[in-house]
Formats: structure tokens, sequence, C-alpha cells
């Protein structure tokens, strides 16, 4: 789909202008380099943005912490691994299920830990002595209560602030139950500038403690794992019913409904897909170089989007039935779809869209909205990198400063024993020149029109301003900014927890999606909407003795 | 009643000195209370002629919200009340949060209620400022004069300036205010010099230069301070002496911390001068 040039009412550089004259200076200057009005070059070059920096203190950010990306997202989804948080009882207790990530045991029998929140609930007492023998006799109870498979430790702030270390407890449960894979998470809010530390963290973890742990392959001719999908309102049980529909062999998930045995032996799939590059191509790129699996990006948001990846996961395995079921299967899907974008089209058409999500999201998203004629005029990420933004060309150029260095970078190595590279170079060059691009992302920019605005870790300020200055019909953003914007009269979508609907990803979570946003954007609630100040600006009172 | 704290190097004598100034004013008929700010638990040792057996954080771990005062307070000295806030193991937990939670427990108690008639309460500080916890004692307007102990040597010095600093930051808030240096002797050249000096240029004075002498060695072997062990020993009357200077102390300043290089010319003027 091409896309046509934006022109904004107020021109990004006069918006930008008078964004940047409000800050004080020196928050300006940096500022200046995370809002650039986006202007695609020859060779799909775009202008360079500033990501993954510090936000300004007293700035209302939208980010969220590296205990949140840790164990909220990474982690988070999978069903049958314990999860302990270690820490006061907020952290436990906010990240319990509020993601909506869903999962689905196979029977009732099967083990679900979901529906649990664990902490270790520290008190004043715990911070002034230490935490640490609470952890143990928290992992006891755990144990004695569960007997799981395996255990997850999750260290929050002030566990960080006192020094309790949770690799040490865990290796000492390890010892005292050696049939439960115990590991620690040092995944303390403050880690980094954003939730991206946490999911860096997570990836390190998983892949050195679990990953691996057992070598039994899934049955199956054509098996893949699809890393960095989260399963939101059931966008994982719409991928796994259109794998199965193309024929393929869904090894695990990372981590939408999934289960420790999946994770263990997901290095015997025979390719990765990367599904929010942001949040898990560290573990992608380090099961290439262990065990030789090739990893490629692919988007399930939006019905296009969806076929174009199904389709490319068939030619990978260059199996002319498999081909051929995966483009009827397709081809059937798009009947439904289209049916329902020939209605929807007309209603959406040219409505505009600001998109402030994820380190993936509002860039997948785009492509869903276009599907129905709802431009963007303006997206950004919380705490996405600039290969994120500008394609993954850019990662040598990449200055990584100290709060990165803080974050541990695993030196792999090829397995002695379990390396195999699944591509031979041969097959690889051949591929590489039919056009088939493995190991790469191209970011959002280049898929953004000329004109539009990208904005790094966006801010209330800004959001505000943005509304102001365009007017936009609909607003994607999270929890923090929904009410903000709701009260203005602007329709508003969450994209983290999708507001209690979903799936959006696939062909159904495409139709849900264009018949969500049509009743959005054409509903008339917003309009009757008047808040108490647009009829009297001023509350007068009295004070009566 | 006044609200001292004392803080210097580690190592330094702050305890011993502590507790002999405490035993010179109770001698003297004044009412104190000393609370101990060091996990170790060791600050009113001498006072009681033996370690107390429960700190306030053990004694909130073991019995929780059923407190009583009486629990972490001993009667000490000549009716010296005493407490330590006591605090974790070496290398666990948080002992800055220990003693900002056991002072406010403390405070909750009524343990410096007016029935008590205290002329005196001492905080004695486990070494340096090094955290928000170590500064609880010079927070809110809970110590208002505080003294700093050291002596001639190099880190004795730069740790008092250090002190300087963050007094400086909280004296600009709130109430606090340095009431001078105790030079605890190490026999270092020119050293009553030496901290005069010093005190001149942080905007304070040395309040009294302690001799030092192996009596108070002795005396701390007999869990005893020396005006409890010696009476009539000539370091007896030179706690008695620095009791008085604190007692009519007048001079409260805000310190005026010094750069680096300024407190190494201080010792280049006095230290190798011969």
């Amino acid at each position: 789909m091409s896309i046509k040039d934006i022109e904004l009412p107020v021109p990004g550089e006069q918006f930008k202008l008078e964004i940047l004259e409000n800050y004080p200076p020196k928050v300006g200057k940096k500022r200046q380099k995370q809002i650039v009005i986006n202007q695609i070059g020859a060779d799909d070059s775009v202008p360079e943005i500033l990501a993954n920096t510090r936000t300004a203190p007293g700035i209302i950010s939208m980010r969220g912490c590296a205990y949140a990306g840790c164990k909220g997202v990474v982690l988070g989804p999978t069903r049958d691994i314990l999860q302990i948080t270690h820490g006061p009882i907020g952290c436990g207790f906010y990240s319990w299920l509020t993601r909506r990530n869903k999962t689905r045991p196979k029977t009732l029998a099967d083990t679900n830990y979901m529906t649990y929140a664990l902490s270790t609930d520290l008190q004043e007492d715990e911070i002034v002595f230490g935490g640490e023998k609470k952890l143990m006799a928290a992992i006891d109870e755990a144990v004695a209560l569960f007997h799981p498979r395996a255990i997850g430790i999750f260290a929050t702030c002030p566990v960080g602030l006192i020094g309790d270390d949770v690799h040490a407890v865990a290796r000492a449960a390890e010892e005292k139950y050696p049939d439960i894979n115990i590991f620690g998470f040092s995944c303390e809010g403050y880690k980094g500038v954003s939730q991206s530390a946490g999911h860096h963290i997570a990836n390190n973890k998983v892949f050195t403690d679990v990953v691996g742990q057992l070598d039994t392959p899934k049955e199956g001719k054509f098996r893949l794992n699809i890393l960095g999908e989260y399963n939101i309102g059931g966008d994982a049980f719409e991928i796994e019913r259109i794998a199965e529909g193309c024929g393929v062999t869904l090894h695990s998930t990372f981590s939408g409904n999934s289960v420790y045995d999946e994770f263990a032996s997901a290095h015997t799939a025979d390719l990765n897909v990367v599904m929010c590059h942001r949040s898990i191509n560290y573990l992608a790129e380090m099961m290439e170089t262990k065990y030789g699996i090739p990893w490629f990006k692919v988007n399930l948001v939006g019905a296009a989007a969806t076929a174009k990846s199904f389709r490319k996961i068939a030619s990978f395995f260059d199996d002319a039935a498999l081909l051929k079921q995966t483009n009827d299967f397709i081809d059937k899907e798009l009947v439904e779809v289209e049916k329902v974008q020939a209605i929807l089209r007309p209603r959406c058409e040219g409505k505009k869209a600001l998109l402030f999500v994820g380190g993936s999201r509002a860039h997948h998203y785009q492509e869903l909205l276009r599907e129905i004629g709802v431009e963007t005029i303006a997206a950004g990420y919380e705490f996405a990198h600039r290969d994120d933004y500008e394609g993954r060309q850019v990662l040598p150029n990449i200055i990584v400063d100290a709060d990165s260095r803080n974050i541990e970078e695993l030196t792999v190595t090829a397995d002695e024993t379990r390396y195999n590279p699944r591509l031979t170079p041969e097959r690889q060059a051949s591929m590489e020149a039919a056009g088939f691009t493995m190991n790469d992302y191209r970011g959002m920019m280049p898929e953004m029109a000329n004109g539009s605005l990208v904005i790094d870790d966006c801010n209330q300020y800004e959001m505000e301003k943005l509304i102001e200055y365009y007017k936009p019909d609909l607003v994607c953003a999270g929890v923090k900014e929904k009410y903000v914007v709701q009260k203005q009269g602007i329709p508003m979508k969450q994209l983290h927890s999708y507001d209690y609907m979903g799936p959006f990803a696939g062909f159904v979570g495409a139709v849900n999606f264009y018949k969500e946003i049509d009743r959005l954007i054409n509903s008339s609630a917003f309009r009757f909407t008047k808040a108490p100040w647009d009829e009297s600006p001023e509350l007068s009172a009295t004070y009566n003795n | 009643m006044r609200k001292i704290a004392i803080y210097g190097k580690g190592g330094i004598g702050k305890s011993t000195t502590t507790q002999n100034t405490v035993a010179a004013l109770a001698e003297s008929g004044k009412n104190i209370m000393v609370v101990g700010c060091d996990p170790k638990a060791d600050s009113t040792r001498l006072l009681l002629n033996g370690l107390a057996q429960k700190t306030v954080l053990d004694t909130l771990r073991l019995e929780g919200e059923d407190l009583d005062l009486d629990d972490v307070v001993k009667v000490g000295f000549k009716g010296t009340r005493c407490v330590e806030s006591g605090g974790p193991e070496p290398g666990v937990g948080c002992a800055g949060r220990g003693i900002i939670t056991s002072i406010n427990l403390l405070e909750q108690l009524g343990a410096f209620d007016a029935s008590y008639n205290l002329d005196f309460t001492f905080y004695d500080v486990l070494g340096d400022v090094v955290c928000g916890g170590f500064a609880m004692p010079i927070r809110d307007g809970k110590a208002e004069e505080i003294y700093i102990v050291c002596s001639g040597e190099m880190m004795a010095m730069y740790a008092a300036n250090n002190i300087c600093k963050g007094i400086r930051k909280f004296a600009e808030a709130g109430t606090v205010r340095l009431g001078g240096l105790i030079c605890n002797s190490r026999k270092v050249d020119r050293e009553a010099e030496l901290i005069e000096s010093l005190a001149a240029k942080l905007g304070t004075q040395m309040i009294h230069f302690v001799p030092r002498d192996n009596l108070v060695q002795r005396a701390e072997i007999n869990k005893k301070t020396v005006i409890d062990y010696d009476p009539t020993a000539p370091q007896a009357d030179e706690y008695r002496k620095l009791a008085a200077a604190i007692s009519n102390n007048t001079k409260f300043v805000i310190p005026n911390p010094l750069e680096i290089q300024e407190l190494e010319a201080l010792l280049m003027e006095f230290g190798i001068a011969d």
C-alpha cells in the first residue's frame, strides 16, 4: 500500500517550534532531537531521531519501569512459571493480570498460575534487616502449595536499594529443590530509562536459564516460534488458529499462551519470527548465534500484514504444499475481512489518528488503521530505540550510553553440540537474491507519511498540544493517557490492554478492530460530551463560618 | 530540652566522648537521654556498664505493635536514659532506614515527653552522613546542635568537613546548627592549632581539646566512663570541662565547608611545618 504525503493544518515545523519554546532551554534542546518531521529520502532513508534516553525530570512521561517490562510484559503471559515479586505489595498487586494477557490451559487439570499474585509483601522490618529470609520462606511456601516446574523471582526497587541478592536466594532454593528451575531477575524498576531495560533483563535470563533445558521437539514438519506476541485480549489464540490453518506448527510463543516446556525446548524449532522487535530481538539474535535458528520480522496486526507474514513463513519452508495451503487459507479468510472493510472504509476514510504506544504497536497499528482509511498524523514509541524508528541498519551507529551499559549484554557463542544452522549459506544467498530479507527490521518511519510527526517518549503536555493543534478523530495510547484524552471529547483506544476487547491481531482481530474504531469515531456520544468548564469556565463559591 | 547530635569519622571516639560528656553532665544534676544511632548498639555501653539487652528495632520485630517505652529505655549512670536504635547485621538490609524507623518510633512512644524533664538528648550517630538515614537526627528539627568529633589526622578532618556539607544542607532549610569541633587528640603535630584553624575556616570553634590518656582505655575495659571509673583523675576533669563548654555554648552557626584544596593547604601549613 503506497502512503500519501500528509499536509497538516499547522505544519509540523511550526508545531515543533511552539512546543520547544515552552521548555527550559536544556529540555528543549533534548526534545528537539526527539520530535521529528518524517521525510523519506532515497533508499528509504529517514531523519535521525533521539530515542532510549532519559526522560527529563518533571515531565509527565508515558513510560513504565524495568519491573513492568520484565515481569509484566515478557514473563507475565506464561502460565506455569510461578512468579514471585520480591518487594512491597504494590508492585505485585498492580501487575496482576492488568495487561489482560490471556492464557488457555489445555484441560482444567492443567497448571495455570496466572490467576495468582505472589509477593513477599516486604514490610519496614525487612527493609531494615534484609528480605532474603522472607524470600526463601516465600519460595518454601510456594513449593509446598504448588510444586511448580519453575519459579521466577522479580526484584523491585527497594530490594535493589537494600542489596538483597535474588540470584543467591534462587541458587540456594534450587539446591533445596533440585527438580525445580528457579531463577531471579534483577529488574528493579529504576534500571535503565524505561521498561525496555526490563525486556532485555528478561530476555537474558530466559535465554541462559530456560531455553535449551529440554531437547524434545514438538511433532510437526514446519516448526517455528513466534517471539514478542503477548496474547493481549486473545491475540495469540487468533495467531494459533491462523498458524494451524496455514499448516505450520507453532512450537512456542514468547510469551502469549505459553508454558515452560515450550520455552525450554524452543531451540528445537527451525525458525523464529519476531513480532515485537523491541522487547525480544535480543532472544532472536542469541538463539541464532547459539543454535543456528534464523529469524525475520513479521507483523500480525492488520489483515494485509498478517497475510504477507504467513506467506513469507510458508516460502521460508520452501514447500509447495505448504505454500498452497497457506494461500488458500488466507484467501478464504480475506473474504470476510474485505467485506467488512468495504462497509466501514467509507465511514472512516480520511479520519486522523495519533498513536503513542509501545515499542512496536505504534508501528503495527498504523497498518490496521490504514486498512479502513484512517491516517496516522503523529506517532511515537514510549520505550523503543532508534532501530525501531529508523531500521536496523542504524544499529552500528547507535551511541551506547551509560544507562544502556548498566544492562548486561551477554556474550553468546555457538553451542558445541546443538548448533545447527537451518539454512545453508547457498540457500540463504539465493533467498536473499530473490528479495527475501532475514534478520531485518525496517522500522516505523519508512512506513509513515512524509510530513507526519514522529515523537519519541511523548508526554502529557505534548499530547495536549497535539490535540489542540490537530484535533484528531482518534487517539490510541495507554491508560495514563486515556482519561485526559476522553475528557476533551476525543475517542480513545487503549492499545496496551485493548479496553476489555480483542483480539485485534490476525484476520478475526482486524475485523474486531475495524468495527471498534468505527464505533468510536462515528459514535455521537463524544460530540454530546460537554465538560463543565465548557459551559462555565470559572467556578465561584463562598465560605460561610 | 537541648537536642544534640554527635558526628565524626568512624573510630574517632564519638561514643566514648559522648558518654563521658553525658556522665559529667549527669554528675552535675542534668537529666539526659542518649540515643545510640549505630547498628552495633554500643553507644550506651559505658553508661549502662555493659550492652543494653534490647534495641528499639529488635524489640519492634519481636513485640510488634505492643511496644512499651520501658522495653527499650534503660536507666544508666546517675539516671541517664539510654536507648539503642540497633539495626541489621553488617551487609544486609538498610541501617539508614532503621534509624529513621527507630527515631520515629521513639517519638511516637513519647520518649522525649516533657514529663521526663530532660535537659539534654544526645544522638550518637555512626560515622559519616553517608545517606538519608544517617542524616535523620538532624532533619525535621530533631537534633538542633551538632558537635563533630575529630583529630588532627587528615581523614578525620576530611570527614568533619564532609559532615559540615550535610549540616549546611539541612541548616539552610531548618533549625540545625553546628556548635563546634571536639578535638579528641591523636597526638599529631600542632594538633590544637590545626583544629582551631579548621574551626575558624568553617566558621565555628574548637569547643574543647581532649588530651589522649590511656585511662580512657582502662575505664572502657571496665565498661565505665572515666567519670565513673576514676572521678578524681585529671582526664575526668577534661570531660567535665567539655561538658561545661557545651552546656554554656552560645555559638551556633551554619558552617562553610572547605574546598579540598583549602583543606590540604591547611595541613601543609601546620602538619609539615617543622
